[in-house]
């Protein structure tokens, strides 16, 4: 009696184990569903960041949408050209590669002591929701709410902040996935060129003598870049400068010329903090 | 015991993952967002009430005959571990859609320890063929429901100020327990009430 139970039990586990093994060869043969190789060796191209600034959930995801659904091949913007013409040959088509790499920055320098605010915040640390009580704590509505958002999506920690407490982004580091500026309640996180030196670190197109009353560091609309480094690209536009990249000129003049010294370097040493530095100093007031 | 009375035990009293503690990977692991806290939910439901109906098979027509009961667990995930494969190919010709949206899930399932359980507990209750079916369901709706429950508190954590050293799965576990403190409230005693 023994000595056949134990034969049942060797016998069924091998049976079962045997049929289930054979069932699903059978099964893998006659449920297979071909897959175009182009897919594998598109994903092999792409830069596996799964950043998502395609639009698709991941790189394998846009692989799928270039092969299958004929999707452009530029939407990979970490890639950049080289990605893009590497798409291209895989897919026999000819691409054009556009201009040069972009970059995400806060165009706001705005913090405690040079910007004035409203009233304390002590609710979630996060921008969107500080954005929903009077669009922001700060009497300018234009500026970096300084809640980090923008750090918490950045998919290659770009994103910090800097000695002054306000947010930076590498620019070293930034992909160009535009995660940031699509989180940003404000819209003060805009694109640069890589190649940028100068950038406009305001947002504000209030009138000057009211910018001047809520932030030190704000554009007050004067022109004086216009006047100081007028081959430069420098444009006043609703009491805000702005610089046309395309334009090449020496805008050292305007930057030292600027009274709110609002237009800045592009490149800064960053030190890595997901806090802000004067944490201690904001919970005071 | 009426089918009611299946779903109700298996949802709320004998929940698997706050009562049982079974299936506890995935609780923490895959919900950090809603989106694929209630794909893994899903995925879980199917394939438990498949489970559970072809263990009943197995188990009344192999093992019973052959006096060999004590290869329930082998034979179990043996045919666990099968099936999931054979129904990740299935919906993978059949339903592309449904294959993305269950991804990596599926395969995942495979050793979770949630499906082996409703097996050996449906068998263990003595249930007909339906009854394991809407045991395997119910507990798959259980899964579902504090998967989502659990994603939707942990989305909520991630934005709220937590203490550093209890960011992310200290706290989750914590908040977990404090749930499962709160569904100690299902108990059979209430379940008598309801249904008589």
């Amino acid at each position: 009696m023994g000595m056949i139970k134990v034969l049942y039990a060797f016998l069924s586990v091998a049976v079962l184990g045997g049929l289930l093994g054979v069932g699903l060869a059978i099964a893998s043969k006659l449920l297979a569903v071909k897959k175009d190789k182009r897919i594998s060796q598109v994903t092999d191209v792409l830069p596996q960041l799964n950043c998502g600034a395609c639009g698709y959930a991941g790189c394998s995801g846009y692989a799928e949408a270039i092969v299958l659904e004929e999707e452009t091949l530029t939407l990979c913007t970490p890639g950049g050209g080289p990605v893009a013409k590497g798409l291209a040959e895989i897919m026999g088509v000819e691409v054009e590669v556009s201009d040069e790499k972009k970059v995400a920055q806060v165009h706001c320098r705005g913090g405690r002591g040079t910007a004035s605010y409203l009233f304390p915040y002590n609710g979630i640390q996060d921008c969107n929701a500080l954005y929903l009580s009077y669009e922001g704590d700060k009497v300018c509505k234009f500026g970096c709410l300084g809640k980090g958002s923008c750090i918490s999506v950045c998919p290659v920690d770009a994103i910090g902040y800097d000695r002054d407490g306000l947010v930076w982004v590498d620019k070293e580091k930034c992909i160009s996935c535009g995660k940031c500026i699509d989180v940003c309640p404000t819209g003060v996180m805009k694109w640069i060129p890589y190649s940028a030196e100068y950038f406009v670190a305001c947002s504000s197109t209030d009138k000057g003598a009211l910018v001047r009353k809520y932030c030190t560091v704000g554009c007050i609309g004067c022109k004086m870049c216009e006047k100081k480094a007028p081959e430069a690209g420098f444009a006043v536009e609703n009491f805000l400068a702005s610089i046309d990249y395309s334009i090449t000129g020496d805008r050292k003049p305007a930057v030292e010329a600027c009274p709110p010294k609002c237009i800045i370097e592009t490149v800064k040493s960053v030190i890595k903090e997901k806090e802000p530095v004067s944490q201690l100093e904001d919970a005071k007031d | 015991m009426s089918y009611v009375g299946i779903l109700i035990m298996f949802v709320f009293v004998n929940n698997f993952i706050l009562t049982q503690f079974l299936g506890l990977c995935p609780f923490i692991g895959v919900s950090k967002n809603v989106e694929s806290a209630v794909g893994m939910g899903f995925a879980v439901t199917f394939v438990m009430s498949i489970a559970s109906l072809t263990t009943w098979a197995i188990h009344n027509l192999v093992l019973i005959p052959l006096g060999i009961t004590f290869l329930q667990t082998i034979t179990f995930i043996l045919v666990i571990a099968a099936l999931v494969q054979f129904v990740e190919m299935i919906i993978q010709k059949l339903s592309p859609p449904l294959y993305k949206a269950l991804g990596i899930y599926l395969p995942l399932i495979t050793t979770n320890c949630a499906v082996l359980g409703i097996a050996l507990i449906a068998v263990r209750s003595e249930y007909n063929a339906l009854e394991s079916f809407v045991a395997g369901f119910s507990a798959g709706i259980g899964f579902l429901l504090v998967m989502l429950l659990m994603s939707t508190l942990r989305e909520k954590l991630d934005i709220e100020w937590v203490p550093k050293p209890l960011k992310g799965v200290p706290i989750a576990f914590i908040t977990g327990g404090l749930m499962a403190l709160a569904f100690m409230a299902f108990d059979k005693a209430l379940l008598k009430n309801l249904l008589g």
